[in-house]
């Protein structure tokens, strides 16, 4: 499996770290009710295709990215870095 | 006071050769990381082209004018290399490194060769040319690695230094056993 990393190109998954599913970017708010914690901390789907998680491209240029891949045919069909997502808003 | 010498973290440890191969002390002086303040990336670049001929380096490059390097190492940061960092004050996140790598020079025919057993990115010279920098494993070591004429230059944290040495030594004895 190689990751496509938007600054450093192609690499081998062996540089990459995989952190978990792409929920931990919607952190909620102060206040928050104890069920959004919960979902937030907790509860995850498993989707039997299109998902998105989280990978730090550890042994390059240490970005947080956001991959978009498939459980079932292991494609990748986008890398992003987390700062652009995170800087357009949501 | 005791008399403390400042030794480089190769010490001991090259040069070595192997066949048509060289291992050696690149001997890399001062090293300055340099990470722009959020929005200032611009103003970095015009205080290093007025003091040093260089600009903020894109991903994957490297920018020398005579003495003076810098080299992309990650997001949002770059290694400037024997140059005065202090035009940057202010504009940008300044630690001095010099201490912290160890600077080997891999040089001989097709050093690629070599390298192609601890690292999985083609560093061949028709991609991997002059002005060109890696961010990679090397074996299981985390690296900067730049083209450097028809060798490399290949950075490792000080305390990887014996064990960097070590791999990329089999490795040229490996390629060398081979002709």
């Amino acid at each position: 499996m190689r990751i496509t990393c938007p600054l450093c190109g192609e690499r081998d998954r062996r540089e990459f770290y995989y952190y978990g599913a792409d929920d931990y970017l919607r952190r909620p708010g102060e206040g928050a009710a104890p069920e959004a914690w919960d979902s937030y901390l907790h509860l995850r789907d498993n989707p039997a295709g299109i998902t998105r998680d989280l990978w730090h491209h550890e042994m390059g240029c240490s970005a947080w990215l956001v991959v978009e891949r498939s459980t079932i045919t292991h494609e990748i069909r986008s890398v992003k870095l987390v700062s652009d997502v995170q800087e357009g808003g949501k | 006071m005791a008399e403390l010498l400042a030794t480089s973290p190769l010490e001991g440890l090259v040069p070595l050769s192997a066949g048509p191969f060289t291992l050696s002390d690149a001997g890399v002086a001062r090293i300055t990381s340099v990470a722009p303040f959020a929005g200032k990336e611009k103003a970095v670049s015009a205080a290093l082209k007025k003091a040093h001929g260089l600009a903020f380096p894109a991903p994957n490059t490297v920018i020398s004018k005579g003495e003076a390097r810098i080299v992309w190492t990650g997001r949002g940061q770059a290694f400037l290399i024997g140059a005065d960092p202090a035009p940057l004050a202010g504009i940008a996140a300044l630690t001095d490194q010099s201490d912290g790598w160890a600077v080997l020079r891999l040089d001989g025919p097709e050093a690629e060769r070599v390298l192609a057993r601890k690292v999985a990115v083609d560093l061949r010279p028709a991609v991997f040319g002059e002005g060109a920098v890696v961010r990679t494993a090397l074996g299981h070591m985390m690296s900067v690695i730049l083209r450097a004429g028809a060798g490399f230059e290949i950075f490792v944290f000080r305390s990887m230094a014996h064990t960097a040495v070590h791999e990329i030594g089999e490795a040229m004895r490996a390629v060398a056993a081979r002709g």
